[in-house]
């Protein structure tokens, strides 16, 4: 059985259909990668999956469970949490504070900590000091923090090398090898080369319908599709 | 613009305005005694309009409701509490401290409870059907301001109510030649103890920082796992109980009260909010203070400009800084 299933999903916001027919499965471990042109519904999927805009009709199910109008707070509840495109770091609050939010009690896992300062040292470096105050490159670390501070089983993260230098897009990948080994994670991302290096299965939204899906390798393999799907030689 | 503002933040920041304020207007008054009655008059005076404001900023803050009818709950905190007091005349005039507080904590209380529920009240029927909606949330809520004041008219009547205050609180102390009224010292410091207990909540406790993360991303803390429409009702609850304190406050000050008494300070309230900044506790305070010592300043220095003082000290704060003096982090 598949971690997540989204079945003949559709999302409206406002008076624009979005998402049309969207269907696929996130297989349990590893690094599952939705791709597409720019526009064509990635981040609408993932919102819609974490209930932000409700899907009407199809469904989402997680681990059988289907989610469909459950509130977002039930939602990350059953285990499911979300690192949006503008990384929803609460700046006005310390690094510790934004940390202590995503805990279930307001205590730390002191071994999940020291992990999470492995993987991410500026966490531990800007501990006490305002979050709005940190990189562009810190507040994407701090966001996936959040994300991992409680053990999870699966994770939405949306476009995070996103306007990031490339030494800390390698950092990024390098800690998303490791906690895809203790997480399942669904990525959306515009970086191919980092999608690739990452992905196990993969599917391609255009125009907010799932255009293709498969393993990551048979993609990579097909220059064609690779093409006519993304157009990365155009 | 950005220089002025960085020597400005170098001496102090914002917290500076209201001592440069009161220090211009010293030279202006030159009387140091005169001087000190208004300041204190003026602090007195922010402290009330604080208890009132506080609420609305941070509900505006947390979840984009503008609520004109939360002076509503002034209103109706002032004659709740007018009325306790009305009947228990006997333990004002009584000798006996401890009669005397009996009565104020009843009234206050009274107030406060009587808040709360008519915030849980007005938050699950009234605002609750226009969330995200700021036309008809103003549409609604002025209609719900002017059915209350219709209420009130038609429960306590529409001439002037007289306000009993006990004895301990009446009449003013002496330091050198500056002469202080018990009532507005005690108005002061009960405004700074509701202040410090809301610095603490906010700052020292998971409920305060949920808040504060809500105020800046609601989405976000939804997404933590957190239902803010709950926590809202909370915030909201307890808005609307210190708006009915700063009420209960305030008809103590006035001494007489009539039904238009929140509508009359509406417009207070909201240019308190807007020049602190949304949803900041401590721009509240500071948009308040700067509000109550302009108001007795100018009623002094100037009266025929006492009425639009407040509207220009408005107009150049935000021509200053256009989001408030101390918004919170958006």
């Amino acid at each position: 059985m598949s971690l997540l299933s989204l079945k003949n999903m559709k999302t409206s916001i406002g008076q624009y259909h979005v998402l049309h027919d969207v269907s696929f499965d996130v297989p349990e471990g590893g690094v599952f990668c939705l791709l597409g042109r720019n526009g064509a519904g990635k981040s609408t999927t993932l919102r819609s999956i974490m209930g932000l805009w409700s899907p009407s009709p199809g469904s989402v199910t997680f681990r059988g469970e289907d989610l469909t109008g459950l509130h977002t707070a039930d939602i990350s509840r059953r285990g499911i949490a979300f690192v949006p495109e503008d990384m929803g770091i609460f700046g006005g609050l310390t690094v510790e504070e934004n940390m202590i939010l995503a805990t279930a009690n307001g205590t730390f896992d002191r071994t999940r900590l020291k992990w999470i300062y492995g993987l991410f040292p500026a966490i531990e470096k800007f501990w006490d000091k305002p979050a709005g105050a940190l990189s562009g490159g810190q507040k994407q670390m701090l966001s996936v923090a959040r994300a991992i501070i409680e053990p999870r089983q699966l994770i939405l993260i949306d476009e995070p090398t996103k306007g990031l230098a490339p030494s800390i897009v390698d950092n990024m990948a390098e800690a998303f090898r490791e906690i895809s080994d203790k997480t399942t994670i669904l990525l959306v991302e515009q970086n191919f080369e980092f999608a690739r290096s990452l992905g196990r299965d993969m599917a391609v939204i255009e125009d907010g319908r799932v255009a293709h899906t498969g393993s990551m390798a048979d993609f990579v393999a097909d220059k064609d599709l690779q093409d006519r799907l993304l157009s990365l030689s155009a | 613009m950005d220089k002025l503002n960085e020597t400005i933040d170098r001496l102090g920041g914002v917290y500076l305005l209201p001592v440069a304020v009161a220090a211009v207007c010293f030279v202006l008054i030159g009387a140091p005694s005169s001087w000190a009655t208004l300041t204190v008059a003026g602090l007195a005076m922010g402290m009330m309009i604080f208890l009132m404001a506080s609420g609305l900023s941070l509900v505006f803050g947390l979840m984009d409701v503008l609520n004109f009818g939360h002076s509503a709950f002034v209103s109706l905190g002032a004659f709740i509490a007018a009325s306790v007091l009305a009947s228990l005349g006997g333990w004002l005039g009584s000798p006996s401290l401890m009669l005397n507080i009996a009565a104020l904590v009843a009234a206050f209380g009274a107030a406060m409870v009587f808040g709360l529920i008519a915030g849980w009240f007005f938050e699950t029927v009234i605002i609750k059907p226009v969330y995200s909606d700021h036309l008809r949330q103003i549409l609604i809520t002025m209609g719900a301001l002017i059915v209350v004041e219709e209420l009130i008219l038609a429960i306590w009547g529409g001439t002037p109510f007289s306000v009993g205050r006990p004895a301990f609180l009446e009449g003013a102390f002496v330091i050198g030649d500056v002469t202080i009224e018990i009532y507005r010292f005690f108005a002061f410091m009960l405004g700074l103890i509701v202040y410090a207990g809301l610095y603490w909540v906010l700052n020292r406790t998971r409920l305060g920082l949920l808040i504060r993360a809500g105020v800046e991303n609601r989405e976000m803390v939804e997404a933590l796992g957190f239902r803010i429409d709950r926590l809202f009702i909370g915030v909201f609850m307890a808005g609307s109980a210190l708006a009915a304190l700063g009420g209960a406050m305030w008809a103590g000050y006035e001494t007489l009260i009539t039904p238009h008494l929140g509508a009359d300070m509406m417009i207070v309230v909201f240019i308190v909010v807007i020049i602190g900044g949304l949803g900041s506790v401590q721009g509240t305070l500071l948009g308040a203070i700067m509000v109550g010592l302009m108001s007795n300043y100018v009623g002094f220095l100037a009266p025929k400009l006492s009425l639009a003082s407040n509207m220009l000290l408005m107009m150049v704060i935000l021509l200053w800084r256009p989001n408030g003096l101390k918004p919170a982090v958006k």
